[in-house]
């Protein structure tokens, strides 16, 4: 049996291995389809829809990071149902979550023409940054849930499973359990979580306090925790 | 958003793993880093170390001018200095005069037996290589070691002798082609964290079936088919009686055994005795265990072998480690993709620096030094008179120590070690490194060692120079400078070129070693030319991507793993096989078993970590004692208890944990506050003179807040 299968993209033929997921077909063929969540060395999880397709004969749009490509399968990335979704997406996220470190985003606002001003009455998610430990802070006002942190930390790659998600809907908020600080819980400060987050909201305290302004000193002082009373050896 | 000056791309200083790294630099300061995700040895993860513990670089207590003590040191009489008001700042040309002069004055007194060097593991090969050089070609001192010595110079020794070759035979990665893997001594995931990545993702996701053999209960047990837990100490027993199980019920591969190794017969019929009763009985591990392990290992398709510092570590290493060869020789695991014997080297540059020769008994490439043809080899190459390098064995790291005397071992240079901290029996050490005339600390910090020194020679981080290090499976990675030096300190290698251009003139020689490079791929070249292992390395072929030794020629490829067709001596050996007991076995009034090591958050004896916001996730020494245990000495969590061996005494905290075993305690040896080191014992291996720090008898007893020299809170970690 033949384990290619041919499709459909943007009237397109193309020819992939069974299992190839549309995205990667689509790249394939040098269509560029917009990812948030999705990351190359994760899992993928199609949380965050911006990657959807329109596949003829589906009810819904299909999300392109996840979904499996079919025999005779006709994909559209760029309809105008595909198009108006990425905007809405991306209106409702400017609209809630402080995105100015998230440059590729912001890039997505522009290319896909989405208003800022959409949802003018809609609460931003409001969380105190977290700065509990010497290494990493945590300003979950920048995150988009894209969950890459969680699954980095869980079978992606380091198997601590220190953080998942906690809170319902809008509450929604990536966290230890039962919200104990960093050190407390089972993490073991890889940072495997920093290195994939798309918006900043992970970010190095000394860069984050280089970015302050606080001198070199400054922040080697900073970066020590005060509770400590060493007797000097 | 920080938009950083540069990134740059250089290799991990902290373990032997060798992960990449991306360096965000701004205003020369270091504030992040990245690794990328096509990294072909971690893709893209790092530890706790790898992305936070570079601030040491910053650190205020960094030395970055030469230093000599105001008070004139003495045979004898020698003191720490650890306060910088005791010390003089002096230019490098008063510093490196003084040294020559000293180094010069005592060589031409008392001979090439006088002088000794360290090396240094986290030094780059080239540091090294030079280091052993100077020894060598101008003090004509084999004299020279370094802290393979006090890791896995047991399995160095096994596995040179059983096959000829003593790195890794398998690329780390390769584990996921495992489909039964033993791990023994190696707390894996705090000390080689991102391999323990690789052998999490074999076990959950290609299926792997995992042998665990250690006495603590390390988080690798929680992926484990099987965990014998042995009493420390009983690795000859056990394996060998793995061995015997392998062989009574005809498990082994024959062809394997006729084709390529010899001395099978004699080898089986020591086997005859180690019955797994037998092994029961001295391990403690059931004997039902001993079958089952032995059965899935040598059923095993593609078996492997990993092993760290807890089977060298002892007064019978080198067995310890024969033990493990033997069941790889037995059922063939080697030589393919994915089957191995592999141990997992500390430092990030440990394979390096022995490569490079910074070893007593070897030139660079393993080339004895006792060897007429290699002897003159190197004579030629240094352009040094016939006859003129030692052909004598050299002293080991520890026999350095306690040839200290008068008419011994009067001057040391040490280069980046720290044997204050790293010697087994500290109080021995300490009373030893007292009656040296003169001492050198090439060094960071004014650590244990260098608080004794005459002259302080302030060399640069990593990230401050350029050079290459070689990984646990034999990759030669390029290091790359990153910042330009702090205050005034210098690059290792030309600290070294600088001093022994200055004793050659000392010395009144007529010929020069060569001494002049302008960078280090020089240095490079020149090691190429000498060990034929490295000949194919060049500066330009590992610029992306490092290279796997050996690399035979400018156009070989590297070697991903080893022994495909045949071992480097041949046919590989089996040895016959006796077991002797530790040297210090617990008793009433020593009841319990200490046993050393590391944490993830700490390297070895602290230099750079302890100055590091790593030490604020790690901030004091913490003994691991079982529940049982510390119930019966009425010791609670996070309670101050003294410990006690025949060698030296301690304060620190109990951390009550089932990760210890009854009967046996933990400490880990990076903490000068409640150094384990004071309470280790000196005994050493009699082949590879490796000091037993796996196995000593404490005592354990509670002791009042008041006594703890370190004074921090005590603070509770969610970890494993």
């Amino acid at each position: 049996m033949d384990d290619n299968i041919t499709l459909t993209i943007n009237n397109q033929s193309v020819r992939v291995s069974a299992g190839t997921t549309i995205l990667k077909a689509a790249q394939s063929l040098g269509i560029s389809i917009p990812t948030i969540c999705y990351h190359e060395h994760c899992t993928a999880n199609a949380l965050c829809r911006i990657c959807v397709v329109e596949v003829t004969g589906s009810r819904t749009l299909v999300p392109s990071c996840k979904a499996i490509v079919s025999e005779g399968m006709v994909v559209n990335t760029e309809s105008e149902r595909v198009l108006r979704a990425r905007k809405v997406i991306l209106e409702m996220l400017k609209a809630s979550i402080d995105l100015s470190e998230a440059p590729e985003i912001q890039a997505m606002i522009t290319e896909y023409n989405a208003d800022s001003q959409r949802f003018p009455e809609a609460v931003k998610r409001k969380s105190a940054v977290l700065d509990d430990n010497p290494m990493f802070l945590r300003d979950y006002n920048k995150c988009v849930l894209c969950w890459r942190c969680v699954q980095v930390c869980a079978e992606d790659a380091q198997y601590t499973y220190a953080i998942n998600f906690a809170g319902r809907g809008f509450e929604t908020q990536i966290s230890t359990f039962y919200h104990v600080p960093l050190p407390e819980s089972s993490c073991v400060f890889c940072g495997q979580c920093i290195g994939v987050c798309p918006t900043g909201a992970l970010k190095p305290k000394r860069e984050a306090l280089l970015e302050d302004g606080f001198s070199l000193n400054d922040i080697t002082a900073l970066t020590r925790m005060d509770w400590r009373k060493k007797k000097t050896v | 958003m920080i938009k950083p000056d540069r990134i740059v791309t250089t290799t991990c200083p902290y373990c032997g793993v060798g992960c990449k790294l991306e360096v965000h630099v701004k205003d020369d300061f270091i504030y992040k880093v990245t690794s990328p995700f096509d990294a072909v040895v971690n893709h893209g993860n790092l530890c706790v170390k790898g992305r936070f513990g570079y601030d040491f670089i910053y650190h205020p207590q960094r030395v970055t001018v030469p230093l000599v003590r105001k008070e004139p040191q003495t045979a004898g009489n020698r003191t720490q200095a650890f306060n910088l008001q005791e010390w003089q700042e002096v230019s490098w040309d008063a510093a490196l005069n003084l040294i020559a002069d000293k180094f010069t004055e005592i060589y031409l007194r008392d001979g090439s037996q006088s002088i000794a060097m360290y090396g240094c593991a986290k030094a780059t090969n080239e540091d090294n290589y030079l280091l052993q050089k100077m020894g060598r070609a101008l003090f004509r001192t084999n004299h020279i070691d370094h802290c393979t010595r006090l890791c896995h110079a047991g399995s160095v020794v096994a596995l040179q002798g059983a096959l000829g070759s003593s790195a890794m035979s398998n690329t780390a990665a390769e584990v996921i082609h495992n489909d039964v893997f033993l791990l023994t001594g190696s707390n894996v995931t705090e000390n080689h964290p991102i391999i323990s990545l690789q052998m999490k993702a074999a076990v959950q996701k290609y299926g792997a079936k995992l042998i665990v053999v250690d006495p603590r209960r390390i988080e690798m047990v929680n992926y484990a088919t099987l965990w014998l837990a042995q009493k420390p100490g009983t690795d000859v027993p056990l394996f060998s009686a793995m061995a015997h199980v392998i062989i009574k019920e005809k498990l082994y591969n024959e062809d394997f055994i006729q084709q390529r190794t010899e001395n099978f017969a004699e080898f089986a019929a020591s086997m005859e005795k180690f019955t797994p009763a037998y092994a029961e009985a001295i391990s403690g591990v059931p004997q039902e265990l001993i079958v089952q392990a032995a059965r899935l290992y040598a059923r095993a398709k593609n078996g492997a072998i990993y092993w760290a510092l807890g089977i060298p570590e002892h007064s019978h290493g080198t067995d310890n480690a024969r033990t493990l060869i033997h069941l790889a020789l037995l059922t063939g695991h080697i030589g393919r993709e994915g089957t191995g014997l592999n141990p997992l080297r500390g430092q990030n540059n440990v394979q390096g620096t022995s490569d490079v020769g910074v070893m007593p008994w070897h030139y660079p490439g393993y080339q004895r030094v006792d060897d007429e043809s290699v002897a003159r080899k190197f004579e030629r190459a240094w352009n040094i008179e016939e006859g003129g390098l030692n052909r004598e064995l050299g002293l080991t790291t520890t026999e350095i120590i306690s040839a200290i005397s008068p008419a011994g071992v009067r001057a040391l240079y040490v280069m980046g070690e720290n044997p204050m901290m790293s010697e087994p029996n500290l109080n021995h050490t300490r009373r030893k490194i007292e009656q040296l005339e003169f001492l050198v600390a090439q060094d960071m910090f004014i650590n244990e060692t260098g608080a004794y020194a005459d002259v302080f020679l302030p060399a640069t981080s990593w990230a401050e120079k350029e050079g290459t290090f070689t990984n646990t499976d034999r990759r030669v990675q390029r290091v790359r400078q990153v910042i330009p030096p702090r205050g005034k300190s210098r690059p290792d290698w030309q600290i070294l070129c600088d001093l022994a251009q200055r004793i050659e003139a000392r010395l009144g020689r007529n010929t020069s070693s060569g001494w002049r490079y302008s960078h280090p791929s020089q240095i490079m070249d020149e090691i190429g030319q000498l060990v034929p292992d490295y000949a194919g390395i060049r500066y330009e072929r590992i610029e992306k991507e490092g290279l796997q030794v050996p690399v035979w020629d400018e156009k070989h490829p590297g070697t991903p793993f080893l022994f495909a067709d045949t071992f480097p001596r041949g046919k590989a050996r089996f040895t016959p096989m006796d077991y002797h007991p530790s040297v210090e076995m617990p008793n009433e009034e020593y009841p319990l078993i200490l046993t050393t090591g590391r944490v993830l958050e700490h390297w070895h004896g602290g230099t750079l970590t302890r100055h590091s916001a790593l030490d604020d996730l790690f901030p004091e020494a913490r003994i691991e004692i079982n529940p049982e245990d510390a119930q019966n000495l009425k010791i609670n969590n996070g309670q101050a208890v003294r410990v006690t061996s025949r060698r030296g005494t301690i304060v620190l905290r109990a951390r009550v944990t089932r990760k210890a075993n009854k009967g046996i305690v933990f400490i880990p040896f990076h903490f000068a506050e409640a150094a384990a080191n004071l309470l280790t014992i000196d005994a050493l291996d009699p082949e590879a003179k490796i000091p037993e720090y796996k196995i000593c008898a404490v005592r354990v007893l509670p002791a009042k807040e008041s006594e703890m020299v370190c004074d921090t809170l005590p603070f509770e970690r969610g970890r494993y």
